[in-house]
């Protein structure tokens, strides 16, 4: 019997599960992937949370207010920001290795946007450090993992969430898994900037898809942010740590032509533009010096000579801006809860209010481990007072039964990775940086071909051992909702705010000070702007 | 360029074969997904960041143990699944004993106490805890083969990690749990030194548990097992060793 089911097992849903626990729930932790390949593990600069007496909760609200242009709701915010150094304390018990300083204190570093050095981290593998030190941690208390299983649909009965149905990836069996709560922690849909983005293959939006399914409203889903450093060509991130530490932005003739740490978007259109006057754009950590850089971003100079044959400390390292993370998702409130009953959302995969149209650097990690343990305390203290409330054998397990049994016999007439591929190209230069309505009402346009055209695309790999061929198409279908609410959410927004830039709309307006919320009315998408 | 890809698919045949595929990628993660979306949909293989850091893409390349992410190809280079685990199809295979392991190991911090931690201790654990569990050190570590219990070398090092953190009020229980299938069972042959793609060097991990263990009043059961005074006795004309 399950009380709170998690489905992923990045940093929000760890530290969702690790609460869930504590409260006493019996907890399930279904992943796609196994818990350590997720997401978290490429955060690299750090996580901000005021620790010192020199900074302050209200600077730390300010700061996050200013980065989403409007958006962000203050109450929310606050009650994140002053979340941060227990979190922090609470993760420095478990065993995150933080880098100090000479006194022993935690050390921290100024990322853009932010008006102090707030940013906590472990050399620039902070992402990575955190989540496996949550993982060890859920091993020792015992949290039982069902990994590589896919959420296919979250289960409604009477209006409230009831589990989900998963597809087993050895197998491709679809298993149906109730439980009294379940809790959405399955990262961003940031692939369908395929071939455009610094991030796993893995995050394929599966999550916010099955939510939009299952009657819950997502929001903000227009504004995506690209980071202005990956690598050039291979898209591999460089943290914004780079530039926190005193790197340049320089172009051909090796001058600076942007102050480094202005907010993520502005730095990023200001490398789009020079771009567009093909120029290239390198990031100079030259002058930092060999030490500098060894003690501060180790792993940024084993990417630089890995991915671009590049020593930072003798050489200008060139790069170009990437689709990053989405600030939108599954529209959730201060506690986490959908506006699906018993359904919650957490992490990237969540519209939390915080992040508005830009978030600042440092808070990703913050809101995964705060809206993380929103969720899995309120999951758990909500299944306690609620019953099983459906049996087994639902209609919708019978339906996705019939459905993964059907994509075995579909026709194989369109090739779903060309027009994925196809797909990465057309958000790039149209939903990207710079958007207009035209270009956007022709990306919708193509996507609601390619929607139609879904069901002739199939797969050719009949096997159902491990079929990754099958996971893809499937994914590819969610990547297909997703893209479409989308673009729609982007040509309805008609101004300019934070990451969302429209040519046609340059200025910002007062009237769109809202969040943007999608959902389906009579399977018809509909967007709208609540305040 | 042409390379070669180990293959298995059971619900065809049960037995692995090679497959050669012509390339234009220069990395393998590359040349795998432009097999995988342009040539033959049914090649299967993990992959997720991209970036060297999620640990899911680990394969071996000409019989050694590679991130296809972070790997050149050259021509006639074979790629095959990593070793130790049972292939579940191509390069993907089962990885379900990472949590068992870990779990024996108790690589976990078990009880906070509150120290001051400096810029020293944290360096003391620093490369422990860069560990991406690729899998590529249990791939490479031949005493699986003799004993499929072992912990090996990630789970060791990660137990190296918190019995060095400062922050560990019992390191000993960890000590205790990595006496039977631990460290003794290492047969310091460097392998996942070698392979590591995070430059963990766990051979040195395991040594430092042992002399952990020693400080904790453990000894080396295999010194036990050489005891000169039985069977190498003359005086009852038998020698094992039929010398």
């Amino acid at each position: 019997m399950i009380d709170v089911l998690v489905v992923g097992s990045g940093g929000a849903g760890l530290s969702a599960a690790l609460h869930a626990k504590k409260e006493g729930a019996n907890v399930l932790v279904v992943s796609k992937t196994y818990p350590t390949h997720s997401q978290t593990c490429q955060a690299q600069g750090g996580m901000n949370a005021v620790i010192t007496e020199q900074d302050r909760v209200e600077n730390h609200v300010h700061d996050t207010l200013k980065s989403s242009h409007g958006l962000g709701e203050e109450a929310t915010i606050q009650s994140m920001c002053e979340d941060a150094k227990p979190i922090i304390e609470w993760l420095d018990e478990l065993g995150v290795p933080f880098t100090r300083t000479s006194e022993g204190k935690i050390a921290q570093r100024k990322m853009g946007g932010a008006s102090h050095s707030r940013s906590c981290y472990s050399a620039d593998y902070t992402g990575l450090k955190i989540l496996h030190t949550l993982y060890d941690t859920a091993l020792k208390e015992n949290i039982e993992f069902l990994n590589e299983h896919m959420i296919l649909n979250i289960i409604v009965e009477n209006e409230q969430a009831v589990g989900i149905t998963a597809m087993d990836l050895k197998t491709s069996q679809v298993k149906e898994i109730l439980a009294k709560t379940v809790i959405l922690a399955t990262g961003g849909y940031i692939s369908i900037y395929n071939g455009f983005n610094t991030n796993s293959n893995a995050t394929t939006g599966d999550g916010v898809a099955a939510a939009l399914r299952a009657g819950a409203k997502l929001s903000n889903m227009e504004f995506i942010q690209f980071h202005p450093t990956a690598i050039k060509g291979a898209n591999v991130l460089i943290s914004e740590s780079a530039r926190g530490e005193g790197g340049y932005l320089v172009d051909d003739k090796g001058e600076r032509f942007v102050d480094e740490l202005k907010p993520r978007d502005v730095v990023a259109r200001a490398i789009y533009d020079k771009m567009h006057q093909d120029k290239t754009v390198y990031l100079d950590l030259r002058h930092l010096g060999l030490d500098k850089i060894n003690e501060v971003m180790p792993q940024e100079r084993r990417l630089a000579m890995q991915f671009a044959h590049v020593k930072i400390e003798e050489e200008l390292l060139p790069i170009n801006p990437a689709a990053h993370y989405c600030m939108g998702g599954v529209f959730i409130n201060d506690r986490s809860e959908t506006t699906r009953e018993n359904l919650y959302a957490c992490g990237e995969c969540a519209q939390s209010n915080v992040h508005g149209a830009n978030r600042l650097g440092g808070n990703s990690l913050l809101e995964i481990l705060s809206f993380g343990k929103k969720a899995g305390t309120e999951a758990a203290l909500k299944a306690r007072n609620t019953q099983y409330l459906t049996k087994e054998d639902t209609q919708q397990y019978q339906s996705d039964k019939n459905f993964i049994a059907q994509v075995f016999h579909l026709p194989n007439q369109i090739d779903f990775y060309d027009k994925k591929a196809f797909m990465g190209k057309i958000f790039f230069r149209n939903v990207g940086l710079y958007r207009n309505d035209i270009n956007m009402k022709a990306v919708l346009s193509q996507v609601r071909q390619w929607q139609k055209e879904f069901m002739f695309m199939g797969i050719t790999d009949k096997c159902t051992i491990y079929n990754r061929n099958l996971v893809e198409f499937i994914e590819f279908g969610n990547m297909l909702e997703l893209s479409e609410v989308v673009v729609i959410s982007a040509i309805s927004r008609c101004e300019s705010r934070g990451a969302h830039y429209r040519e046609d709309h340059p200025m910002e307006v007062e009237s769109y000070a809202k969040n943007s919320i999608a959902y389906r009315y009579d399977n018809t998408l509909a967007v709208e702007f609540k305040g | 360029m042409k390379i070669k890809i180990e293959r298995l698919n059971t619900q065809k045949n049960p037995q692995q074969f090679k497959q050669e595929y012509e390339v234009s990628s220069q990395r393998l993660l590359d040349a795998l997904n432009e097999i995988k979306t342009t040539q033959d949909n049914t090649l299967t293989y993990r992959c997720g960041c991209g970036s060297g850091v999620c640990g899911s893409c680990a394969v071996q390349v000409n019989g050694v143990e590679r991130l296809s992410c972070k790997t050149y190809i050259n021509e006639g280079d074979v790629v095959s699944a990593i070793k130790r685990s049972e292939v579940i199809r191509d390069l993907v295979v089962n990885l379900e004993h990472q949590e068992k392991v870990l779990k024996t190991s108790h690589a976990y911090l078990e009880a906070y106490q509150e120290e001051t931690i400096t810029p020293q201790d944290e360096k003391l654990i620093d490369v422990q805890s860069n560990c991406i569990l690729c899998q590529s050190c249990y791939s490479s570590c031949p005493v699986y083969e003799v004993n499929p219990d072992f912990l090996g070398p990630y789970a060791l090092t990660r137990v190296l990690r918190y019995v060095n953190d400062k922050k560990e009020h019992q390191s000993r229980s960890k000590i205790d749990a990595i006496q039977s299938n631990g460290v003794w069972d290492c047969t310091l042959c460097g392998n996942c030194t070698m392979v590591c793609p995070q430059f963990i060097d766990p051979k040195t991990d395991i040594m430092n548990l042992r002399s952990k263990s020693v400080q904790a009043g453990y000894s080396d059961p295999n010194m036990n097992n050489m005891d000169f005074d039985s069977g190498f006795n003359t005086d009852f004309g038998f020698n094992p060793n039929g010398f």
